[in-house]
């Protein structure tokens, strides 16, 4: 027999430590003495998130959300809730914190997630163009070639606000107008696929769980440019994306959803794939278009831009994934209901692949203006380890980094761009205290040198200078002066490279020399990496009064740099000390030192 | 399949709306639905998959339809697993392996009991069925 009702009581770690396992004895023991042991069920469950408000309970099959319930509320949630079916109201999550989300169509929920471009994620079988359809699938495009003129098509779009999401920020329905007014004939709808930041996969994953709204809105945007041709530009890479987009054009073309007379309409559009070999600049969409043109991917100065000259010097429009997935919404539900949601520049939705030190990582889509905050402690349910936060990333290798002294800033392009970071497509690194800052924008600097393409010298000869600035602080080896000729080279390589790679390669310099001085002075000046990350500017020794003589670390050596007799103190020969850390990890009572 | 049409379109719509639409204590029949984007899949999702369907032949239940889907988000807790039973509200389980997928058939299915310490939370509403246009 099934039970009636069940309460679930998060089991996340942070609710834990907030007398997780007493509430749930509580409310088994309430239930059990309420006579109600075969109607509810008391579950334990997996983190909810929402790790501020914990310790949380969630009464099913109602709904019915409580926050920061204590083991004395358990009486009181059985008896008045499973038993009289009326609801604590004081314990439910305060409804005024949730006023931009109740905003939307009127609709009272807690989350902070709001699903536009993945509402079909994880809902429907993406090999199966009928669950699309089931969930309003090609509705769009009906609306759009039946009841719309193509003008109409892009009224709609500029008026919804949608700005593109691959990083700039650009309006698309501009975008599609200036494609438009130029002179019909053969024209282009690019889908821009190549996903390549580090950390970063809501494209991949979109086109994973959803590949019809993107082939629903290429032909929507082909039937409002005038475009009969179009083109995803996809990296090799992503073997499963590609299969089940293949999938989808096929689908979608025995059904007469896409080819010929679409739908009996005089409308006909093609869609077929492109893969590129995982070249970073391919991104950048000269080089995109170039690549698609057979040559080799490099970009070129605009104007002109694709809208007026793109792929064979035809008139291009080139979108992102994710811009694209809200176009289907845009058209259905109309440009109001989008412009309701989101920051007064800045409309609609963002997804985001949180990941680093993070609980809850994973692919989260939030309303334009929620704060970091909310995303890495709502959402992400904190730092892992509960350690503190150090800096998040945005924007890739492209971004900059954001200071805790910004978690309480609306996230949204002009925000961000404010406090010298970008909205990019969409990875988001949190970092935390053992993290080094010089560490990692060397990282990111190694990733935009090794992706330069090479053509521009502020871009090739500005990035390899600056990695070597970054790893010769990383190594001791530097002086204050360094820092001042960093920026230089920074603020010529934004102003002067051929295109976005390069323009914003620096950014990650410029944003952690902004905020986290300190950091830097104290590599260069103190030689010390307070993370303990940075391997020359460690020294390891051992404490002679803790040490046994148990002889772990020598044997564990790699370098052989451990000396010492069996039951007496040892001792590191530095000169031999590679910085492994492997005697530090493997020493158990903590006579291994490393400063 | 012959090319649709206009009306073709809007009556398959509906007819698939109807089937769709049967979820949770209206529907007749469970569904076990299987994140499987790459990053379900490298975490052993495929492996997962087939427990399920090897726990229901071995309990001789055959009106369970297993499907797959993509990435539901929630990549700390892959594989996920999302099960819509009768009578049962419909719950997301997470960090499901072979073992808690066999676990999932025989609590879940069977016996209709959730299972500890798995259930994540729906990650935000519906915005095709849950609000107005």
């Amino acid at each position: 027999m099934a039970y009636k009702q069940y309460v679930l009581v998060c089991g996340g770690t942070a609710c834990e430590s907030d007398k997780g396992p007493a509430l749930l004895t509580a409310l088994k023991k309430a239930v059990a003495q309420n006579g109600l042991v075969n109607d509810v069920q008391v579950v334990r469950t997996g983190c909810f998130g929402f790790c501020a408000k914990g310790p949380i309970v969630k009464i099913l099959p109602q709904n019915t959300l409580y926050v920061e319930v204590k083991p004395e509320d358990a009486e009181e949630i059985v008896k008045e809730h499973l038993v009289k079916g009326q609801v604590v109201s004081r314990l439910l999550y305060d409804k005024a914190q949730s006023k931009r989300n109740v905003a939307i169509d009127g609709i009272d929920f807690y989350q902070k997630q709001f699903r536009i471009v993945l509402r079909n994620c994880g809902v429907i079988d993406p090999d199966k163009i009928d669950e699309y359809i089931a969930r309003d699938g090609y509705k769009a495009l009906e609306k759009a070639l039946f009841e719309m003129k193509p003008r109409d098509v892009i009224d709609e779009v500029s008026k919804s606000g949608l700005r593109g999401r691959g990083g700039a920020g650009f309006p698309t329905g501009k975008k599609w107008e200036f494609a438009a007014v130029q002179p019909a004939g053969q024209k282009y709808m690019v889908c821009n696929a190549d996903e390549g930041d580090p950390g970063a996969y809501m494209d991949r994953s979109t086109l994973e769980g959803d590949p019809h709204s993107i082939l629903e809105a290429m032909t929507i945007a082909g039937y409002a440019i005038g475009a009969d041709t179009g083109f995803i530009y996809i990296r090799a890479e992503y073997p499963l994306a590609i299969q089940r987009l293949e999938n989808a054009i096929k689908q979608a073309t025995e059904y007469g959803l896409l080819g010929k007379n679409i739908l009996g309409s005089d409308f006909s559009f093609n869609i077929e794939l492109r893969l590129g070999a995982g070249a970073f600049v391919c991104g950048e969409e000269t080089a995109l278009l170039a690549s698609i043109e057979g040559k080799r991917g490099m970009p070129s100065p605009r104007p002109p831009f694709p809208a007026v000259k793109g792929l064979w010097g035809r008139p291009t429009v080139i979108n992102n994934v994710e811009t694209l997935a809200n176009i289907p919404v845009i058209l259905t539900k109309g440009s109001l209901w989008f412009s309701k949601i989101g920051t007064a520049t800045s409309k609609g939705t963002k997804v985001f692949a949180l990941t680093g030190k993070i609980n809850n990582s994973g692919l989260i889509e939030v309303p334009m203006g929620t704060t970091l905050r909310e995303i890495i402690f709502d959402v992400g349910g904190g730092i892992r380890d509960g350690k503190a936060f150090k800096a998040a990333q945005t924007g890739g290798p492209s971004g900059g980094m954001i200071p805790p002294q910004f978690l309480d800033t609306p996230i949204d392009y002009e925000n961000l761009s404010k406090i010298g970071s970008i909205m990019g497509s969409g990875g988001l690194i949190v970092m935390d205290e053992d993290d080094c800052i010089p560490d990692v924008t060397k990282f990111y600097l190694d990733f935009t040198v090794d992706e330069s393409c090479g053509k521009c010298a502020p871009c090739r000869i500005g990035g390899r200078k600056l990695l070597n600035y970054l790893a010769n602080i990383c190594n001791g080896d530097s002086t204050e002066k360094d820092i001042d000729k960093m920026l230089d080279i920074s603020n010529a390589m934004s102003r002067a490279s051929l295109c976005g790679l390069g323009q914003t390669a620096s950014n990650p310099v410029q944003s952690s020399l902004r905020y986290f001085m300190d950091e830097y002075k104290e590599h260069i000046i103190d030689k010390k990496c307070r993370a303990g990350k940075c391997k020359n500017l460690l020294v390891y020794s051992i404490d002679t009064e803790k040490c046994l003589g148990c002889t772990a670390c020598a044997r564990v050596c790699p370098a052989s740099a451990i000396a010492g007799e069996r039951r007496q103190p040892h001792v590191i020969d530095s000169a031999k000390c590679i910085k492994c850390g492997q005697c530090f990890e493997v020493c158990k009572f903590n006579a291994v030192t490393r400063s | 399949m012959a090319k649709l049409t206009l009306e073709d379109l809007r009556k398959l719509r509906a007819e698939k709306q109807k089937v769709m639409g049967k979820s949770g204590s209206s529907c007749k029949n469970a569904q076990i639905i299987v994140g499987m984007g790459t990053c379900g899949i490298a975490a052993g999702a495929k492996d997962t998959f087939n427990a399920i369907t090897d726990a229901l032949a071995a309990v001789g239940v055959t009106n369970v339809q297993v499907s797959q889907t993509g990435c539901m988000g929630s990549c700390y807790a892959e594989p996920t697993v999302e099960v819509i039973a009768p009578d049962m509200p419909p719950v997301i389980y997470g960090k499901v392996d072979a073992e808690t997928g066999k676990l999932i058939v025989e609590e879940h299915i069977v016996n209709k009991h959730l299972i500890d310490n798995h259930i994540c939370d729906k990650p935000s509403m519906d915005i095709v069925s849950e609000t107005g246009k």
